[in-house]
């Protein structure tokens, strides 16, 4: 019963199209598909962006990120429930991180969100980071855009556990939620710099155990209260300003708070749309961040090229054994690229 | 580029709350360069359909210690069929009695892993079986 192997010699543009248009059409299967090439960056990946990329910016993105065990794929799961009931479409990009030494990967962040099989509208990806140290897999934003073309309209991108400063997943969503745990830190912890900062919204999850009330007071005091407030123009020029997040208690295994959450997301969302909100200056970062990424690849691929390949690694191996300063080694490598600086 | 990782749903049909065997292959085959979803206990074979497709994995491992695969079974390779998955490569472990191993194999499953399998043998199978990477 197996299917003939694709041959070999089949055009990766006129696949890469084939799959856009299937996936854009609701072919769930091609979707999945489509999302694999994403993953491992093949060109048919790159024709079928050509093609989805126009078509997607119309979803809604919003990052969930937090500590391991925080309670991120639980709060997923109660927002699906949620937004279905609203009539809602749903994807959600769930990363786990790859093993640095084997390169394997346990992905188990479907275990909570297994309800929705029957339904064509909710559509759950693991994703591995392979070796992607930000949060996210290299290619999570790409898939996103993917389903973001293919019609949902709310994308959850749920990172993997976090610490302090995996910040990527803000240039990743219109909207970050941060999730913390009660009883995770003192005031310091919350005025410290890094995670909570890129925060739309704080969300204070198992707000039924003991501490939860507290963390989210303790919290509100200081990101809210302590935030500089909005200055007058020609007061501190461009200086970038912290984000003043909304900060919210729930409980994702029974629900509550669940509401309060997606009407706040709505609300985020909507206070996007003015001007001077913010909101361009994250997509000009999300875009500025994918084309970053590509061009650095783009860059290591060419560099490896055979053409390029044996003076590229003898650079690398002058600057291991210290005769030659990183620095130096770059400016060579891109002017064998034929770029000067 | 062949060293992109097999990515495999594991996953545990029916009723019997046993998953201590099903964690420790994924666990195990993590171990071995495996992309592995785990799905968790008590799903139904319109889950495992559901995940395997949205995840696009190259290979379904069911485990099934309540005697229940003689009905979960085919009906799980029924529902994989129907959604354009019949390349996926279909292994069974657990309790399984060597009479019916015939017929599972009849109804679309590659290999049958029981008791005593170790997770190296297991890997070797699907990285030799699994279906090729596109």
């Amino acid at each position: 019963m197996r299917e003939a192997a694709p041959a070999t010699g089949v055009d990766p543009m006129a696949r890469g199209e084939e799959l856009a248009e299937a996936a854009v059409g609701g072919d769930r299967r091609a979707l999945a598909r489509l999302l694999t090439a994403v993953e491992n960056r093949t060109p048919v990946a790159e024709a079928a962006m050509r093609r989805l990329y126009p078509a997607a910016g119309r979803a809604h993105l919003v990052g969930i990120t937090g500590p391991p065990g925080s309670g991120k794929s639980t709060l997923v799961a109660s927002l699906i429930e949620r937004v279905r009931a609203a009539g809602r479409t749903v994807g959600v990009v769930a990363v786990d991180p790859s093993s640095p030494i084997t390169g394997g990967a346990l992905l188990g962040d479907r275990v909570r969100m297994q309800a929705y099989a029957g339904d064509r509208d909710v559509f759950i990806r693991s994703m591995a980071s392979r070796g992607h140290a930000g949060g996210l897999a290299s290619t999570s934003t790409a898939a996103a855009a993917v389903m973001d073309a293919a019609g949902f309209d709310l994308i959850l991108i749920e990172t993997v556990g976090t610490g302090q400063s995996e910040v990527e997943v803000a240039a990743a969503a219109d909207t970050t939620v941060v999730l913390e745990a009660p009883e995770m830190g003192d005031e310091v912890q919350a005025i410290k710099a890094g995670l909570l900062e890129v925060a739309d919204l704080v969300v204070v999850n198992k707000g039924d155990r003991p501490g939860a009330l507290r963390t989210a007071a303790q919290l509100r005091a200081m990101l809210v209260a302590g935030a500089s407030p909005k200055v007058g123009a020609g007061d501190a020029g461009d200086r970038p300003r912290p984000k003043r997040p909304e900060v919210l208690v729930t409980t994702a295994s029974t629900g509550d708070g669940v509401d309060e959450l997606l009407v706040a997301l709505d609300r985020h969302r909507e206070a996007g749309r003015d001007e001077g909100s913010g909101a361009e200056i994250a997509r000009l970062a999300r875009a500025e961040a994918q084309v970053w990424a590509i061009l650095s690849d783009r860059l290591r691929d060419a560099l490896h090229e055979p053409r390029h390949a044996e003076a590229t690694r003898a650079t690398l191996v002058e600057v291991a054994e210290h005769r030659l300063d990183p620095y130096a080694a770059a400016d060579r490598l891109l002017s064998t690229l034929g770029v000067d600086r | 580029m062949t060293d992109r990782p097999i990515k495999v749903l594991i996953a545990k049909p029916g009723l019997d709350g046993h998953d201590r065997g099903a964690k420790v292959l994924a666990r195990g085959l993590r171990d071995e360069g495996f992309e592995v979803v785990y799905t968790g206990l008590r799903q139904t074979p319109e889950m495992v359909a559901t995940a395997a497709l949205q995840e696009d994995v190259d290979v379904v491992g069911l485990s099934i210690l309540s005697g229940a695969h003689m009905t979960l079974v085919p009906r799980i390779t029924k529902l994989l069929d129907e959604q354009g998955l019949g390349d996926v490569l279909v292994t069974v472990g657990g309790i399984i009695p060597d009479d019916d191993i015939p017929a599972l194999k009849d109804a679309g499953v590659a290999e049958v892993f029981g008791p005593g399998t170790t997770i190296a043998q297991v890997a070797e199978f699907l990285r030799a079986n699994a279906r090729p990477r596109d």
